[in-house]
């Protein structure tokens, strides 16, 4: 039985809160929506729950990743027979629940929302590191910086290695698109504006206007783990993507982020904050699994299965940071570099065990990715870095041979 | 629209549902099955005058949605295929440069482009509705439409971004602007439906201009309904053998899962090989109209199908109807 049936001007309320729970869930729900609901339930009426669910989140679900959180939100909410006295606990913050604590909620995030003054208040969020350092290192200095290890570093000279990770110039090859922009030399005629200083020269043809293609770079995508071993490494390099991901919103590159040690999680949303160590310091507080163990067949499989179709395309680069020491079944492995090299324009493999000097890819599991990337690249200091911008910056589409494979071999 | 009903206009328009019932009532006339909560999405946006914004797996009927209100609605359906790259001249509209070309050299023949008032007027007139060649976003929102039609803007994940963009105005006011020109604006808001395989995100200000909706695989019940309709010759047995296989298939872990398209195609296929039961090698050697990827179908080798096909069977017994 839904409460506000009988009293329209308690709908409208109603709806109001239940799209400030959603939000404080963490769904996009903006005011135009709950507006929209509004109208659209004055249309639909809503004889039935269904209906009234269906309505609800034809206006104010927009993905559906969102949609088993809607749908936990909605049962609670719309169900509770004394709605009104929730509500107004709810929106009295002074007023605690006395009969006892709240009804567990099926997830956390929503537990948080519908009851925010709940027993776990969220953590404060850590104190921000003053970051005093001399900007003016001397060149023997910053020499020293680039060919440090990551791994080795003091945490000042870890600060200075991000700092000059900022000012570092990150750019991805731009590649043409099937869009053109004015040009000065010939090529194609731009008939559009030629027209139009035609007309206004009364008819003479004074200057032909030309268009060539445009270039933009194609999406970057970083899969980075984060195992014990790789941690460091990894951080720099989500540093290093963030970069990339901010130089994106002046024009520039589309960065997508994914980090994984037992299980893969997509950072990219995390990542967004313009404060490079907000940004990063969210993913590490987001993550659960970091500097855990790794399982990068099982990793690579759910990326290829869930994300592969959503974020990579025939212009994308993957950035793969792994050590490669995976110790599972490597015909498993294979495959799914197989599949993730073919998904892709081209496969980096940046890998820290290359800083010596005398590594040889003797493990199974490199054995078993080798074949299948484009390039294979150390990712343990300023300096690689530095020269990975400017491999990305090459024109550089791998030739990949054609792959002659019959039908695969019958389950055993 | 009920002057749109005159029994001399060429494309009479019938009326919009009156409820959510009414809806899937029609919708299933014309032999589409909509479960409950997509047919109050298409009542919605009928109603609010909304874009739909379709979302989900490819073959699921999202594009068919489209072209089945066009019928019921007795409108023009105008469908945009999208793909990276598409720009505004193939989108929107372009000016025929080469009719304004001659329109230079004759006023030139004619000897009337000499005096600065007559460049103006030729310069009015070289960008005025003459020269304007309509495409498929122009042509849906164009005032002298008798009827709004039904805009089907189709795979939208596979334009680009900008393209997006441009597509606000579109979606929000139901105008576009042409700088030489002026606003074209429609007098009767098109019907658009936008469908996605979310091979990428779309932008979340599209999303909000539009109700949105996932379009699931359908359960059994409502597949079995839906093949009965679509392929009438298949026998009972055959076709609960075919969507309980299906559905079967659906469970397990594949790249691509088959959509209902793929259920009717199956179908289809199976009916031309005269099969009247399923067995494990009449499957095996269908399985390419089901599966699209190699190595989908290298995991349904022997007794992998016998197995599943045995469960189907189980299923397919206990399904009512």
């Amino acid at each position: 039985m839904l409460v506000a049936r009988s009293s329209p001007g308690h709908l409208a309320e109603n709806v109001m809160h239940f799209a400030r729970v959603l939000r404080a869930a963490g769904m996009p729900v903006g005011s135009d929506r709950v507006h929209t609901t509004l109208q659209a339930l004055k249309v639909a009426g809503f004889d039935s729950k269904v209906d009234f669910h269906a309505v609800l989140s034809a206006c104010l679900l927009d993905r559906i990743e969102h949609r088993a959180l809607f749908d936990q939100a909605f049962a609670l909410y719309w169900r509770d027979p004394d709605l009104e006295g929730r509500m107004r606990a709810m929106l009295l913050p002074k007023v605690n629940t006395k009969d006892g604590t709240p009804p567990p909620p099926e997830n956390r995030r929503l537990g948080d929302a519908l009851f925010p003054q709940g027993p776990n208040p969220p953590p404060a969020p850590p104190p921000e590191d003053e970051i005093e350092i001399d900007a003016a290192l001397t060149w023997s200095d910053r020499e020293l910086l680039r060919q440090a290890d990551f791994e080795t570093m003091t945490s000042d000279e870890w600060r200075a290695a991000k700092r000059a990770l900022t000012q570092m110039r990150l750019a991805v090859e731009p590649l043409p698109t099937r869009r053109t922009q004015p040009a000065r030399h010939p090529g194609r005629a731009d008939w559009r504006a030629t027209l139009r200083s035609m007309a206004r020269h009364g008819g003479d043809l004074a200057t032909l206007h030309w268009r060539a293609p445009r270039s933009r770079p194609g999406p970057l995508v970083v899969l980075a783990d984060i195992s014990g071993s790789m941690s460091r490494y990894s951080r720099m390099l989500l540093h290093f993507a963030h970069g990339l991901g901010l130089a994106q919103r002046q024009g520039g590159v589309r960065v997508e982020s994914f980090v994984f040690g037992t299980r893969l999680t997509r950072t990219t949303r995390l990542l967004a904050s313009r404060d490079p160590d907000i940004a990063v310091g969210q993913v590490v507080r987001a993550v659960a699994d970091w500097s855990g163990g790794t399982r990068i067949t099982t990793s690579l499989h759910n990326f290829n299965q869930h994300w592969a179709r959503r974020v990579l395309n025939s212009r994308a680069t993957v950035l793969l940071v792994t050590d490669g020491l995976e110790h599972g079944d490597t015909a498993a492995l294979r495959a799914e570099m197989e599949r993730l090299h073919k998904s892709c324009r081209r496969l980096v493999w940046l890998n820290p065990l290359l800083r010596y000097a005398g590594f040889e890819p003797k493990a199974a599991g490199i054995q078993a990715m080798l074949p299948h990337v484009d390039r294979f690249l150390p990712a343990h200091n300023l300096q690689s870095l530095a020269d990975l911008v400017a491999a990305l910056c090459q024109p550089d589409t791998p030739v990949r041979p054609p792959q002659h494979r019959g039908p695969p071999h019958p389950a055993a | 629209m009920s002057d749109a009903q005159d029994a001399h206009d060429p494309i009479a328009a019938t009326a919009l549902p009156t409820s959510i019932d009414d809806t899937i009532a029609r919708l299933g006339a014309l032999d589409y099955v909509a479960d409950r909560a997509l047919a109050t999405c298409v009542y919605l946006a009928l109603k609010l005058q909304r874009p739909l914004f379709l979302e989900g797996e490819p073959g699921t009927g999202k594009t068919e949605i489209a072209r089945t209100l066009a019928t019921m609605l007795g409108r023009p359906l105008i469908r945009l295929q999208c793909y990276e790259g598409l720009d505004l001249a193939s989108a929107a509209y372009e000016w025929n440069y080469g009719r304004q070309m001659m329109e230079i050299r004759l006023a030139e023949a004619a000897g009337t482009a000499t005096d600065a008032a007559a460049k103006d007027a030729l310069a009015q007139s070289l960008f005025s509705d003459r020269f304007l060649t309509k495409r498929a976003l122009l042509q849906a929102i164009d005032p002298a439409n008798p009827v709004a039609p039904v805009l089907l803007i189709d795979e939208l994940d596979r334009a680009d971004e900008p393209f997006e963009a441009f597509l606000l105005e579109v979606l929000a006011d139901f105008q576009i602007t042409i700088p030489e020109y002026g606003t074209v604006k429609a007098t009767q808001p098109p019907i658009v439906i936008l469908t996605s395989n979310r091979t990428r995100e779309i932008h979340d200000a599209v999303k909000r201009r539009c109700l949105y909706h996932w379009v699931d695989f359908p359960d059994a019940q409502r597949e079995l309904d839906i093949l009965h309709r679509r392929v009438p010759n298949a026998g009972p047995d055959l076709a609960k053998e075919i969507v309980a296989f299906v559905q079967r298939l659906r469970t397990i872990e594949l790249y691509k899962l088959p959509g209902i398209a793929e259920t009717i195609e199956w179908g289809r296929a199976l009916l031309e090989l005269d099969a009247l039961v399923l067995d494990p090698a009449v499957i095996q050697s269908t399985l390419g109209v089901l599966l699209k990827y190699q190595d989908d179908i290298g995991r349904m080798q022997g007794s992998e199908v016998a197995r599943m096909l045995q469960e189907a069977q189980t299923a397919a017994r206990n399904m009512a109807g």
